[in-house]
């Protein structure tokens, strides 16, 4: 048997292409973590920075900028601090924050008390059938528009809407479009699922060995739904309300097309379109500053490991 | 060619018809626009001219079209380079109808038709609105009222206007041009669209007898609690300073639009006391119109626009000028500083002041129009439209006070007054609104 007379080489897939720029580049990154991750993220972060906090920047920056009086044109890089004095010598900008504080709040405990009993039972009692009928029935809404649901409230609430029909046997008439618990009732609608779905999985998550552990114990069924379930999804009903809160707090079309209450939404939005830059801007510091004061309480009750 | 024939015809239509001046008498005169009356072949001569033959109620002489020799010209203006291919408005709702609401009033596709220029339009609710739009910068140009002109002029947001190109200017009365809303310092900054007053709109089942005055909003307001439309803007604080003009004469107002102190505080203690009747604002027509179709409210302040829309729609409602006046508006077509689109613009200043499109608009928004010719066509589809838009009554119009822009100097000779200015009043409004 001969020996191979010709040199032995590997294939020639295997001979690292040492020209090929892409190789190159390849090698490179390898051997730097750093630039990797820099590649990674360059075009993401750089989007949220400069397109989407960026926006948001300038916007903000407007409240310190002076406007003409007259024409209500913004003068950039004109710093005052008149959009503030408006807002402090002005007592409505104060009572419309108090009042949409006080609708968030109010409708965070509505969703609360009704989605604790809906995904209780959806998580610990429904059969499985029954279950995924509920997660679609609560999700279903969800993918219908805002707006549609919002104009079905308003033609179930304006005269000669379903409510005015339904009392007007007892000689009563119906809220009409002008009354504040009309939003009270309508972003309690909108926003439930929200409330449902966190909860929902927090006390899926709950082991059932616990429960049986309390029960061993002693513990009624109370007694351990107080004791040993509320404490254990107490961070999930956090994680849901930031939901109900924000969401509220932000929004103005349903105040405007149910009821003819201002929020702070509102007077945002009609100082921006009446020509007042400067005030809508400064004013939109508030709910700013409320969601982050709202959202460090939430984290330290834990509600980020929930969401 | 084919387009120089068309509107050829159409001005045929308007001379003929103004020539057989009888023809009104074969339709009954009608109430407001919204009767609309059953000649809608009107319009459809803007696409054919071969439908000029049995346009205008009727009438047989129409047939005459094409032997009457010379004709004038309408649409727009030689003088005007070749258009863009778009035009994006800021309008009042109902200035700019395609149609589709009601294929009798469609102004905007025989101009689409002759200048190529595609219409895209945006509706403001009020005055501040349309200013905001304006800012954007996005915009060719805007029907803007009185209060918002003087604004865009000095911001600079709209541009100059030499009226001498315009086919149409000619015939605009002349108790329209020069005014201090559309010209400053001899110079033009645009061209009337119409002009009307806000009108006291009831239901009619439910106010029996017909108001003379505004007293059912104000002093007699607790009748209707809970049911008093009024209009979403902080210009409406003159509304209520018309009314303490009338009631409280020792305070002097002269001008509803320029209160000092006093005067602004009377206003502000009415609507004050108004809002204690727990009224429901509307910002859009539509909205006006959903609340007064579904009973919400029975009585408000209103423009012959929704009044004829809720009447077209067979709903009892009625509108008055009560007898101490109201406020108005007398709207310009204006052209922004930075128009993308300035010959569109220019072409589309130009069709609303001819005979068709002004007749056409203003008795679809329920407005006086502007010229004669205009009149003449309005004959030929709402029979006795000038008569009951007081087109040319300038003693009716006496009665109306156009918006204007509050001005901290009183817009007076005066250096020793001082007024509320616009921020004042909008803060005002914030505060009336929103507690």
């Amino acid at each position: 048997m001969a020996l191979p007379t010709a040199p032995i080489t590997a294939p020639e897939s295997l001979v690292p292409r040492r020209t090929s720029p892409r190789r190159k580049f390849g090698s490179w990154v390898h051997r730097r973590p750093r630039a990797r991750l820099v590649g990674l993220l360059a075009a993401p972060i750089t989007w949220m920075v400069i397109i989407y906090l960026g926006a948001l920047f300038i916007l903000l920056l407007n409240a310190f900028w002076a406007k003409d009086p007259f024409t209500g044109k913004v003068e950039p890089f004109s710093w005052t601090l008149d959009a503030f004095k408006t807002i402090a010598s002005n007592p409505v900008y104060t009572t419309i924050a108090l009042r949409t504080m006080g609708m968030a709040i109010l409708v965070t405990v509505t969703d609360a008390l009704l989605a604790l009993p809906i995904a209780y039972y959806m998580a610990r009692v429904a059969s499985p059938a029954k279950r995924r009928l509920l997660v679609v029935a609560i999700l279903i809404p969800l993918w219908a528009a805002y707006l549609v649901k919002v104009y079905s409230w308003r033609i179930i609430l304006q005269g000669h809407g379903l409510v005015d029909w339904a009392v007007a046997p007892f000689g009563m008439h119906g809220p009409g479009l002008s009354d504040i618990m009309n939003t009270w009732i309508v972003l309690s609608y909108l926003w439930l699922p929200y409330m449902i779905l966190p909860l929902f999985a927090g006390f899926e998550r709950v082991p059932s060995s616990l429960i049986e552990a309390s029960a061993d114990l002693g513990g009624r069924s109370m007694t351990t739904f107080r004791r040993v379930m509320l404490p254990l999804v107490f961070p999930a009903l956090v994680a849901g309300s930031i939901f109900t809160f924000s969401l509220t707090l932000g929004d103005y079309i349903t105040p405007d097309l149910v009821s003819d209450t201002k929020f702070i939404g509102n007077v945002i939005y009609d100082n921006a379109a009446n020509v007042n830059l400067p005030v809508a801007a400064a004013y939109s510091l508030i709910p700013i500053a409320i969601m982050v004061v709202y959202l460090l309480v939430a984290r330290r009750l834990g509600a980020f490991e929930n969401l | 060619m084919r387009r120089a024939r068309i509107w050829a015809a159409i001005g045929s239509v308007t001379l003929i018809v103004s020539a057989c001046g009888g023809t009104g008498a074969t339709t009954p005169p009608t109430t407001g626009a919204a009767s609309h009356a059953p000649s809608a072949a009107a319009t459809q001569a803007a696409t054919t001219a071969a439908a000029t033959a049995t346009v205008a109620a009727g009438t047989p002489a129409a047939t005459v079209a094409g032997t009457m020799g010379p004709l004038p010209s309408s649409g727009v203006s030689s003088k005007i380079d070749k258009g863009e291919g778009e035009l994006d408005i800021i309008i009042w709702a109902g200035y700019a109808e395609d149609g589709s609401s009601d294929k009798t009033y469609d102004w905007v596709h025989p101009f689409e038709d002759l200048t190529g220029c595609q219409v895209h339009s945006t509706d403001m609710t009020d005055s501040n609105n349309g200013v905001s739009l304006m800012q954007g910068g996005s915009y060719d140009g805007i029907s803007a009222s009185g209060d918002a002109t003087t604004r865009l002029i000095q911001g600079g947001l709209v541009a100059p206007i030499d009226t001498s190109i315009f086919l149409n200017y000619p015939n605009v009365f002349d108790s329209l041009k020069n005014l201090p809303h559309n010209t400053v310092n001899g110079v033009n900054y645009g061209v009337p669209h119409g002009r009307g007053p806000n009108l006291l709109a009831y239901n009619t089942d439910q106010v029996t007898t017909a108001p003379t005055s505004w007293d059912p909003i104000w002093e007699g307001g607790s009748a209707y609690k809970g049911k008093i439309s009024i209009y979403n803007s902080s210009i409406f604080i003159a509304d209520a300073a018309l009314h303490v003009m009338v009631k409280h004469p020792e305070l002097g107002i002269k001008d509803i639009y320029q209160l000092d102190d006093a005067q602004f505080q009377a206003a502000i203690d009415l609507l004050n006391q108004l809002k204690a009747n727990n009224p429901l604002f509307w910002g859009t027509a539509t909205e006006q119109q959903t609340s007064f179709t579904s009973g919400d409210v029975v009585i408000g302040t209103s423009w012959q626009y929704q009044v004829n829309l809720l009447t077209a729609d067979h709903q009892p409602i009625a509108a008055v000028l009560p007898d101490e006046g109201s406020t108005g508006w007398s709207d310009t077509w204006m052209m922004s500083a930075t128009a993308k689109h300035p010959n569109c613009m220019l072409m589309w200043m130009d069709w609303m002041m001819s005979p068709m499109a002004n007749a056409l608009a203003t008795i679809w928004f329920g407005e006086a129009p502007t010229s004669q010719a205009a009149c003449d066509y309005a004959e030929t589809i709402s029979p006795g439209h000038c008569e009951q838009m007081h087109a040319t009554d300038e003693a009716y119009f006496s009665k109306v006070h156009y918006w204007a822009t509050p001005q901290a100097d009183c817009k007076d000779e005066d250096p020793a007054t001082t007024c509320k200015t616009q921020d004042d009043w909008v803060q005002a409004w914030t505060t009336l609104t929103g507690s």
